[in-house]
């Protein structure tokens, strides 16, 4: 596996996030290499959310440390951390559906042409990127000025994740791509996290469902009640033992009596 | 897994559900269809129930340009807050305010207009930007904040003439812009030679007799309808075609989704609240500076009417869609409606009726054709 000749691009140690009364992260430590598509899993209410937002700078840690590229990092905002190269698709989209696939594509960071103070936006060169980038990503839009809200679940994630890799992205995050998509988007843009990791971007794909992370993942790691379980590589873990240790253990071998193992 | 997709690069077969849409579809399928369908629906009938009521001889046209350009100065401000994802309740208190302001600095303190005008602005923005300020901070409604000053700013504009001049209408503000040089760029007519000319070849009408025989009824554009346009045409381009434009729409469309990718959110939403202060000061200094006097009771409603204009004009209550154009034209209709019926000599509380039909066609219309452009369910 060529990602491991590689040094990690962030590595995350001991991270604890409270939230006031609520430890939602109690000690997890995680990293991600050059090319490799680290999966993320964990029941509901794991932790897995928060623990991305720390990573991309939305939240602070409340203790342990961040390394990027080997250096302490600390992230006041998300867009130090999308500065730096880590990019974020979050699990409600950050995509704004009333406008189109160009402007939100370059929603931030918007090509300009300055006349005197005022900064126009270069449309020609938005509008042409956008349609590029997403044929590179396997679709045809049918105009740039094509409202979001009338793409499909997985054509949007595609526009996420098309803008993060065209901005430079060392790192892309994905929080539950696939949580909402039918089986031929989910398997859209499980194809495009593999074009992506292919690029050398590092991937942290986070899902609850074991079947897409084993598709795509070279390790997994697996958060439980904000902590970790371990960390597993490709080869070296079942589909079963994975889908025990995000359940915790015991209560799935209970339950898989009565589901006839068709969990 | 990875052999489900198409290689980077490589150009996928055109999508067979894609239907072909006709241009003139594409030409129709706008924000503002609603306002447009309604102006052209407004004119026919006016044209049909009063084209010889004057209406349209130069002097009704500049009748009912100036009510609209009134209206379309306060829908700019509040349809750029509104696609924001803001609103602002105090306009119409910030044109009373604005306006006793001016009076109490120029004819009370005896300063000059222009010190007036001036300083009547800043503070004016300064609320605005105050407005903003409590919204981004505290996240409560726009609504709730700027009913607050709804009430606060329209108490002082009867507290202060009262304690001051022992009144609620201050006038002499005439006499004392004579000669200022800010004053008539709110206050004055431009292109009155036009006219002159228009009046010599006969093409609009002339005074017969009295001290101005000879003079075209008509001597020139009030800068009101400049400042109209002018706020409309700058308004339309950066909302359009510039970087703060798009701000404005992500502000307003999903204000988290927006800062996670580096939007100044808080900055754009209280720079349209101090935007819509200045509008709200346009219009005050420019009826001031027509009335010659101000009165506490100036702007009652106007908050209203100008949401009303926006929403005409195609915008979403919620924020993150509209167009100015089409607040333009929303309040051109109300304009148009309110002196049309004048004209017509209809019974003025027929005005509403007339409002609210157009009102709920066009926002009708509007929703069905928002729906067909976002995708919305
Ligand atoms: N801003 C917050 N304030 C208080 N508690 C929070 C906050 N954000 C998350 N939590 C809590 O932290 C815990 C972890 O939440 P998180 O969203 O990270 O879970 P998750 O693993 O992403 O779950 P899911 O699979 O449902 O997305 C939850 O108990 C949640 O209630
Ligand atoms: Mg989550």
């Amino acid at each position: 596996m060529t990602a491991f000749d590689h040094d990690p691009i962030v590595e995350m140690k001991d991270i604890e996030k409270h939230f006031g009364p609520v430890i939602a992260l109690n000690g997890v430590s995680f990293d991600v290499r050059p090319g490799e598509c680290h999966c993320l899993l964990g029941d509901n209410g794991a932790g897995k959310s928060t623990f991305i937002k720390t990573m991309s700078g939305v939240h602070k840690p409340t203790k342990g440390e961040i390394l990027f590229e080997g250096k302490r990092m600390d992230f006041a905002s998300p867009r130090d951390a999308m500065e730096a190269g880590i990019a974020t698709v979050y699990q409600d989209l950050a995509m704004i559906p009333l406008m189109s696939v160009t402007r939100n594509f370059w929603m931030g960071r918007e090509p300009v042409r300055r006349v005197g103070p005022i900064k126009f936006m270069d449309f020609k060169t938005a509008n042409e990127v956008t349609m590029e980038e997403m044929r590179k990503m396997g679709i045809n839009l049918r105009s740039p000025d094509q409202a979001v809200g009338t793409l499909s679940g997985g054509e949007r994630q595609t526009v996420a994740i098309a803008r993060a890799v065209y901005f430079g992205a060392k790192v892309l995050i994905l929080d539950e791509p696939t949580s909402a998509l039918g089986v031929r988007q989910t398997a859209n843009v499980l194809a495009t996290i593999d074009k992506v990791r292919k690029t050398g971007i590092g991937i942290v794909f986070i899902t609850h469902n074991v079947r897409h992370a084993l598709a795509v993942g070279d390790r997994f790691t697996v958060l439980n009640r904000g902590k970790t379980l371990g960390t597993a590589q490709r080869g070296q873990i079942t589909p079963e033992e994975l889908q025990d240790l995000m359940a915790g253990g015991q209560e799935l071998v209970a339950l898989e009596g009565s589901l006839g193992g068709t969990v | 897994m990875s052999d489900a997709g198409q290689g980077a690069g490589a150009v996928p077969a055109k999508d067979e559900r894609v239907k072909e849409i006709s241009g003139l579809r594409k030409a129709l399928i706008r924000p503002e269809l609603g306002a447009i369908v309604g102006t052209i629906a407004v004119f026919i009938f006016f044209f049909a129930f009063a084209a010889d009521s004057g209406m349209f001889n130069a002097q009704g046209i500049l009748n009912w340009s100036t009510v609209s350009a009134q209206f379309m100065i306060i829908a700019v401000g509040a349809c750029m807050l509104m696609i924001a994802g803001e609103f602002d309740l105090s306009v119409g208190s910030m044109i009373g305010f604005a306006g006793m302001s001016i009076a109490l600095v120029s004819v009370t303190l005896q300063w000059p207009v222009w010190i007036a005008i001036l300083l009547t602005f800043a503070l004016c923005i300064a609320i605005g930007a105050l407005n903003g300020f409590i919204v981004v901070r505290t996240g409560l409604p726009s609504f709730i904040v700027t009913l607050a000053f709804l009430f606060i700013l329209r108490g002082f504009t009867i507290f202060f003439p009262q304690l001051i001049e022992r009144q609620t209408i201050i006038g002499g503000i005439d006499d004392a812009a004579e000669g200022d040089w800010l004053a008539p760029v709110f206050g004055g007519k431009v292109g009155g030679w036009i006219f002159d000319w228009l009046g010599s070849i006969g093409a609009i009408g002339v005074f017969e007799r009295g001290t101005r025989a000879g003079e075209p009824i008509v001597d020139g554009i009030p800068m009101l309808i400049i400042w109209a346009l002018a706020l409309v045409a700058v308004a339309h381009v950066i909302l359009t075609r510039t970087q703060f434009g798009n701000w404005v729409f992500a502000a307003g469309g999903d204000a988290q989704a927006a800062r996670y990718v580096g939007v100044p959110v808080n900055r754009v939403k209280i720079l349209m609240f101090m935007f819509t202060a200045f509008c709200a000061c346009v219009f005050a200094t420019c009826q001031v500076m027509e009335f010659g006097s101000a009165g506490a009771d100036r702007g009652l409603l106007k908050e209203f009417e100008a949401i009303i204009a926006v929403v005409i004009g195609g915008a979403l209550l919620t924020g993150g869609y509209g167009s100015v154009i089409g607040a333009a034209l929303g309040a051109l209709i109300f304009g148009v409606v309110q002196q049309g019926l004048f004209f017509a000599g209809v019974e003025s509380s027929l005005f509403r009726v007339f409002l609210g039909v157009i009102l709920l066609f066009a926002v009708i219309l509007n929703t069905y054709i928002r729906r067909i452009i976002t995708g919305e369910r």
